[in-house]
């Protein structure tokens, strides 16, 4: 008893303020719950349920995220007695951090989870995107019986959440440790949900697999690093290591930094950690890789910004040039590759890596500039890209009987698709321009921010490369516009569903942002440089 | 990134600031964009009522025009000026736009001629256009172009009136290819296009000048600028004055830029009476008289204005008097009048006040006779040819009326509109010193005496004589749609020259923008002038009367004379900027191709190979196996650290 209570006395209760959690705790009670109605409720309740509970989850966290930006309070929580490491002072061991730059990025990552949402509730004949029964063995007599009888994966949502909760965490740990255990909670549904497409469920799961096998190497290096990185600081805390590594670097810690960037440059998809992104994006279901374009890039590059403007500043020489390199490999490999793909989810996977090394010129710039280009980027994208991915969901094969089948993936497919659906085609188009940087969409506003970012920098050089990179992959944007107007149209095996009210209102409010934010970029500007002036902890 | 707009709408309180009905300016300008808009937005939908939405709108804003210059007419005339704010356009470091209106007695003249002469119009085409499956189409472009043209002449800085400048352009660009089926209609429109496009340069060179010389584009900087400093700026002064006019003789269709006028002729008729005679193609003359100040601190650029109008004036009335395209005999008749006009406007406020009085007048009676024309060849199925009319006075009573009202105008019969401004223009031109009252005055005279002769020449052909028309041809009187605005128009022909010059009721009136003029007496006295012009006329009216009305007009052309061959070819006017322009011009972009072929093209397309190639190759590495994935990975992390090491 005696050891028992020596031990309470000494344990201090954290000291936590559940006000600035709260728009975490929204969507991961959400996806608790959700667990628990999947489990309690009659089957033709639960689609209802998941769908509002989601919904209103985003929604309520979002209205708490919105609250909480007039004054963000920093201090949430406390791991292990204070001055556990000799150096610290007060305050410096916080290990989630609510400033506004998280708050920014949470914000955009439950924007963009609320349309991602809309993509995948479609519950419609062939509508819906994923697989009725994920247990069951592709092809096989108990996956037609399912399907026959109408099955509905409605786990999908909460796993959903569960991700967007990590990713939330991600944006806003304060140490390596919760940034690891973060990284682990957005990783793993997002594992399973790349394996639940509902048709070509093969490469569905080869997908999945092969995201888990090289995200559970990203993680072991990510963790490797963070391990050298602690052994040489006697921390994990990025406050503490920023005040510990001002005294020099040793091998030891440059090991750990590389290892640790890595870890991070998985998840964004930069080279040479990009080989997962073609082939997950490839067999994942549409919409999951709508979302994971999305929403991951913007966790993913948050916590970038955090490790590397706050933990690790005092290394800006030693991870800038990493970051150079990185940032052209990725440029350049993304925006060439993606010419010869003659798939559009391909194309996009590409494109996606491209855009990553895009957004790494700005990273390099350690400034203000750096950090509000940046957020303005990853929204930018992540609604542009979401829009796209919801496109492509909605382009569909019909096979002899003039059955709608699975989605008309190859270019060759998309042809006269102008003719056939202007509107759509215009859309898509729009979502085109804005990925080439065309003036008037999001896409021009955010490239010229992060160039200049770069340039005011002194690397020049290196947006003079960003630019060369986007010269080239506008040609193959506009070769699906040129693909879409101009050519005699494809096989009449191609086909645009319609009567898909969720996905159509994705769409459409894509659209609006990738145009709003072209035309009207200001009010969002005004808020990423308000997040970039007191950033990590001010 | 700057040019974002901003700023609220409304009318800021300032001083001199637009205050009552003159607070409804703006509606002026938006109440016809909205029907462009609508009607073009519309689509289908508005075929029903779409033309009279156009209509309604038209006379609103002529009906604001009238209150707001009610409300102007109470004011003593040194507070005839006021400016609207509605919202800052452009503001952009240093520069500085605002979307003002100008209210004064310049721009209220013009605004009352064009939604006036506008709208009439507007009711004339409800008829004109009423086969035409795209009639709908068409109003939503006289729409837009009577928005425009208001804008122009309500614009309080050279950049709001570039907008209006290039609406009407566009306006007349869409109208004059309006059957663009035809190609040869659609070339002509091209052709306006481009004409206008190199006068629009010249206008955009003025007003960067401008900004340059005096930091700001509004009319108050630039014109009172150019008022105080302009004799230390003369060089600056000359080229703005220069490039104004260029653009000017683009929009007006004055020597050199003056070939797309008589090709314009292919857009409906109630089109080319409004744009290309009683208001578009006058915001030439408009620019230069607004630009008053910049001219007077320029003498070279006024004279140069006087010559291009002096030039403008005998061109057209020569093209005028050979051809045998009605339609045609007007356009070089217009571009005649406006040569009137630049003339007088070059002469210095001598000439302002009369260059607006004229224009008024023209706009009146020529836009009555081109209704006249359409009416005709709504009678006559289309045909434009004059040879094969004659004797229409029997079957189109009100038709012969009104174009004989227009006619008698434009010769300058005495008391008649035309005779009030055309015989001041005439005296003005005469005022001065040395050779040049002499050279000018001679020419406005003598081309007085042509004009006659043309005019003439055309009524006769029309309605007088023998008649020739095509077998089949059941000549009619138009419907009342038609004919009454015909008549108003009319009525403005004969009266209102008159009723504006009692008591210098007008030039008054035009007083606090344009200035007072010396009085100054012209070389010869006024009655010697007079009666020597009205000599001139008739003899031109009574030379056109033996050879076209007393005299048989044959069917076919005859070979005529050299001279009348020349005239026929518009003074081979094409033939010039083909010989000078086109060719030069295409041998270049021929050249540029070749060199964009051969070395750009080259370039580009070895460098797009070299990219597939490396893509090709990269794409190798994306083999689908997961330990060659993570091997590269791998390598990638071992390649950093090591750069990093050995950069250590």
């Amino acid at each position: 008893m005696s050891v028992i209570a020596a031990a309470a006395a000494d344990f201090q209760a954290p000291d936590i303020d559940w006000g600035a959690l709260a728009p975490v705790i929204a969507v991961l009670g959400a996806a608790v719950l959700g667990v628990i109605l999947e489990a309690l409720l009659p089957r033709r309740l639960r689609n209802v349920a998941q769908i509002g509970l989601a919904l209103a989850a985003l929604v309520v966290s979002l209205v708490l995220l919105s609250v909480l930006w007039a004054k963000p309070p920093v201090s949430v929580g406390t791991v292990g007695p204070a001055g556990a490491v000799g150096r610290l002072t007060q305050g410096m061991n916080l290990s989630i951090m609510v400033d506004r730059p998280a708050l920014f990025l949470q914000a955009s990552i439950v924007v963009v989870s609320l349309l991602a949402v809309l993509t995948m509730v479609e519950r419609s004949r062939d509508a819906d995107p994923f697989t009725p029964q994920g247990s069951a063995v592709p092809g096989s007599d108990f996956e037609n019986a399912s399907r026959q009888a109408g099955l509905v994966q409605t786990e999908v949502l909460p796993l959903l959440l569960l991700a967007v909760s990590g990713m939330m965490v991600f944006t806003a740990a304060g140490d390596l440790l919760t940034l690891f255990v973060a990284l682990e909670l957005l990783s793993l549904p997002l594992y399973i949900l790349c394996g639940l497409a509902r048709r070509r469920r093969l490469l569905s799961q080869e997908a999945s697999l092969k995201y888990f096998l090289l995200g559970s190497f990203g993680s072991a290096l990510f963790l490797f690093g963070a391990a050298l990185l602690y052994g040489a600081t006697a921390t994990v805390n990025l406050a503490a290591m920023s005040q510990v590594l001002q005294s020099g670097a040793p091998l030891l810690v440059v090991t750990g930094v590389v290892l640790v960037l890595a870890g991070l440059l998985f998840k964004v998809g930069a080279v040479p950690f990009h080989a997962w992104t073609p082939d997950v994006y490839t067999g994942a279901p549409t919409p999951i890789t709508g979302f994971m374009a999305a929403a991951t890039k913007i966790a993913a590059f948050g916590a970038l910004l955090r490790v590397l403007f706050y933990g690790l500043a005092p290394l800006q020489d030693t991870w800038q040039p990493v970051l150079v390199i990185v940032a052209v490999a990725t440029m350049v490999v993304g925006s060439v590759v993606a010419i010869v793909q003659a798939d559009i989810k391909r194309m996009l996977a590409y494109s996606s890596i491209a855009h990553a090394g895009f957004i790494l010129t700005a990273l390099v710039a350690v400034q203000e500039a750096g950090i509000s280009s940046t957020l303005f980027y990853v929204l930018a994208y992540g609604f542009t890209t979401l829009g796209a991915f919801a496109v492509v969901a909605l382009v569909r094969e019909r096979d002899a009987r003039n059955n709608i089948t699975g989605e008309a993936t190859h270019l060759s497919q998309w042809a006269g698709l102008g003719r056939r659906s202007p509107v759509l085609a215009g859309v898509f188009t729009l979502f085109m321009l804005a990925m080439a940087g065309i003036p008037l969409t999001s896409g021009f506003t955010a490239k010229f921010a992060v160039f200049s970012a770069a340039v005011s920098a002194g690397y020049a050089w290196l947006a003079v490369v960003g630019v060369v990179a986007s010269a080239a992959a506008v040609f193959f944007y506009i070769r699906v516009i040129v693909l879409m107007y101009f050519s005699e149209p494809a096989a009449d095996a191609t086909t645009v569903v319609a009567g898909r009210p969720f996905t159509a209102a994705a769409v459409a409010l894509g659209a609006v942002a990738t145009i709003l934010l072209g035309v009207v970029p200001a009010p969002v500007l005004e808020l990423a440089r308000t997040a970039a002036t007191a950033p990590f902890g001010g | 990134m700057n040019l974002i707009l901003s700023g609220t709408a409304g009318a800021a309180a300032q001083a001199g600031a637009a205050s009552g009905v003159q607070s409804l300016t703006w509606l002026l300008v938006g109440l016809p964009l909205l029907g462009a808009f609508v009607l073009m937005v519309g689509g289908r939908r508005t075929d029903r009522w779409g033309h009279w939405l156009a209509v309604l709108l038209s006379w609103a804003a002529f009906v604001i025009g009238a209150a707001v210059f009610l409300s102007v007419l109470g004011e003593p005339a040194s507070e005839r000026v006021s400016v609207q704010h509605l919202f800052s356009w452009v503001p952009a470091g240093a520069f500085s736009a605002e979307a003002a209106l100008r209210v004064d007695t310049l721009s209220l003249t013009f605004v009352l001629l064009v939604t006036f002469v506008g709208s009439l119009i507007h009711v004339y085409s409800v008829a004109y256009m009423a086969a035409d499956p795209d009639r709908r189409r068409f109003f939503a472009y006289l729409n837009l172009f009577v928005a425009a043209m208001l804008l122009l002449v309500l614009a309080d800085n050279y950049l709001l009136l570039y907008v209006g400048w290039e609406g009407v352009g566009l306006a007349s660009y869409l109208l004059i290819g309006f059957w663009n089926h035809n190609p040869s209609y659609a070339a002509a429109a091209k052709k306006a296009f481009v004409a206008n496009r190199v006068g629009d340069i010249g206008l955009a060179l003025a007003i960067a000048s401008m900004f340059l010389v005096f930091g700001g584009v509004d009319f108050d900087t630039v014109l009172g600028g150019a008022q105080q400093d302009g004799l230390q700026y003369q060089g600056w002064m000359t080229f703005i004055g220069l490039m104004l006019l260029l653009g000017a003789c683009g929009k007006s269709a004055q020597v050199p830029l003056q070939s797309w006028l008589g090709d314009a002729m292919a857009g409906p008729t109630p089109v080319s009476a409004l744009i290309h005679a009683a208001t578009m193609v006058t915001a030439g003359v408009y620019l230069v008289v607004r630009s008053g100040a910049v001219y007077q601190a320029a003498p070279t650029a006024a004279l140069i204005v006087v010559i291009v109008g002096a030039l403008s004036l005998l061109f057209g009335a020569i093209v005028a008097s050979a051809k045998d395209d009605m339609k045609k005999v007007l356009a070089g008749s217009t571009m005649s009048q406006v040569g009137y006009m630049m003339l007088a406007a070059g002469l210095g406020p001598v000439g302002y006040a009369f260059a607006i009085f004229h224009l008024v007048t023209h706009g009146f009676f020529k836009a009555g006779m081109f209704l006249g024309a359409g009416s005709v060849m709504h009678g006559m199925d289309d045909v434009v040819d004059l040879r094969r009319f004659g004797d229409l006075a029997r079957t189109m009573r009100i038709t012969w009326l009104t174009f004989g009202a227009g006619w008698l105008s434009i010769i300058g019969f005495p008391f008649l509109s035309g005779f009030w401004s055309k015989d001041a223009i005439i005296e003005a031109a005469f005022v001065g010193e040395g050779w040049r009252p002499w050279v000018f005055g001679s020419v406005a005279m003598l081309a007085a005496g042509l004009t006659a002769f043309y005019a003439s020449r055309m009524f006769f052909m029309m309605f007088h004589g023998r008649k020739r028309w095509d077998t089949g041809a059941h000549p009619h009187e138009a419907p009342p749609l038609m004919t009454v605005p015909m008549i108003v128009l009319a009525l403005g022909s004969v009266f209102l020259g008159g009723v504006l010059t009692i008591g210098g009721a007008f030039v008054n009136w035009l007083t606090p923008v344009v200035g007072e003029a010396a009085e100054e007496e012209p070389v010869l006295s006024v009655p010697v002038i007079t009666a020597i012009t009205l000599a001139l006329v008739a003899i031109g009216a009574l030379w056109a009367w033996r050879q076209y009305a007393a005299s048989d007009v044959p069917v076919v052309q005859p070979r005529g004379s050299l001279a009348t061959v020349a005239a026929r070819r518009d003074l081979f006017q094409d033939d010039v900027n083909e010989a000078v322009f086109m060719r030069p011009g295409q041998y270049l972009t021929r050249s540029l191709v070749f060199a964009d072929t051969k070395g750009v093209d080259g370039a580009v397309g070895g460098i797009a190979g070299m990219v597939a190639g490396t893509a090709g190759w990269l794409r190798k590495f994306q083999t689908g196996f997961v330990r060659s994935y993570a091997a590269s990975m791998l390598v990638g992390v071992v390649v950093l650290l090591g750069a990093l090491v050995v950069v250590r």
